[in-house]
């Protein structure tokens, strides 16, 4: 009874190790929380920005991702915020806009560890926060093994 | 640092919308990998880069590791005035290049 108490307890133990061993990731619940210390309060509603990434992602490492604001709108554009549920980490990249600012919009590459959601969220001077979101499937992902 | 791509045109009409399109070689280790030993290979991100035209910031972007290697960034800006469009990109290392394109406003 003891030894199978032992053994039953070693299991435990070699779980908990597994637990912690496994890679930190974000989750939605984190993002979320993320979005909200950017957002102080507001909330932001869906739509004004639009967030285009390929729906099915052959190679995480690098995935176009464009973020624009395709509408003329009379509040400025002072930011792009853009997030991922499932990678390692929250935050993907911050566009902040200065007064000699062009277009509303913004291309890059980005990382995606896993099928996930990614979102944008857009802030604009009169206070108001704008977000669209893409969920996505990726069959090869951005490595986190050795290099 | 490295080699950095910049296109700008090199002339535009006065209030005509300029697109800038910037790349630059950079591994961004993300930080998350492992070497053949199971050790973490640091983070090295190039985590901002900055774009003013005569001086006055155009944007500004705060990158993460989820950025592609050779970050690739494209915007724009409305051509005003003839003068010098900067980037400034500033890694991990503290490491500061700074790249200039003229533009011509006719």
């Amino acid at each position: 009874m003891t030894a199978l108490l032992a053994r039953r307890h070693l299991l435990l133990i070699a779980g908990a190790f597994v637990a912690v061993a496994a890679p930190a990731r974000a989750t939605p619940a984190i993002v979320a929380a993320e979005i909200a210390k950017l957002l102080d309060g507001k909330v932001a509603k869906r739509g004004r920005v639009k967030l285009e990434v390929p729906v099915l992602v052959e190679n995480g490492n690098a995935v176009a991702m464009t973020v624009s604001v395709p509408e003329k709108t009379t509040a400025k554009l002072t930011a792009f915020h853009i997030f991922a549920e499932g990678n390692p980490l929250p935050n993907v990249a911050s566009f902040h806009f200065g007064p000699r600012a062009g277009a509303a919009k913004i291309a890059t590459r980005i990382r995606l560890t896993t099928s996930q959601t990614v979102i944008a969220v857009a802030l604009f001077d009169d206070g108001s926060a704008w977000t669209d979101s893409v969920d996505l499937l990726v069959t090869l992902a951005a490595c986190l093994d050795d290099a | 640092m490295a080699r950095a791509l910049i296109n700008v045109p090199k002339i535009a009409r006065k209030g005509e919308l300029v697109e800038i399109r910037v790349l630059i070689n950079h591994i961004m280790e993300s930080g998350q990998r492992r070497d053949s030993m199971g050790a973490v290979i640091p983070r090295d991100i190039i985590h901002s880069l900055v774009c003013t035209y005569n001086d006055e910031e155009v944007m500004r972007a705060d990158f993460f590791p989820a950025i592609s290697a050779n970050p690739y960034l494209a915007f724009s800006t409305i051509a005003r005035d003839s003068g010098t469009i900067s980037f400034t990109w500033t890694d991990d290392h503290g490491t500061v290049q700074t790249e200039h394109a003229t533009i011509t406003v006719a």
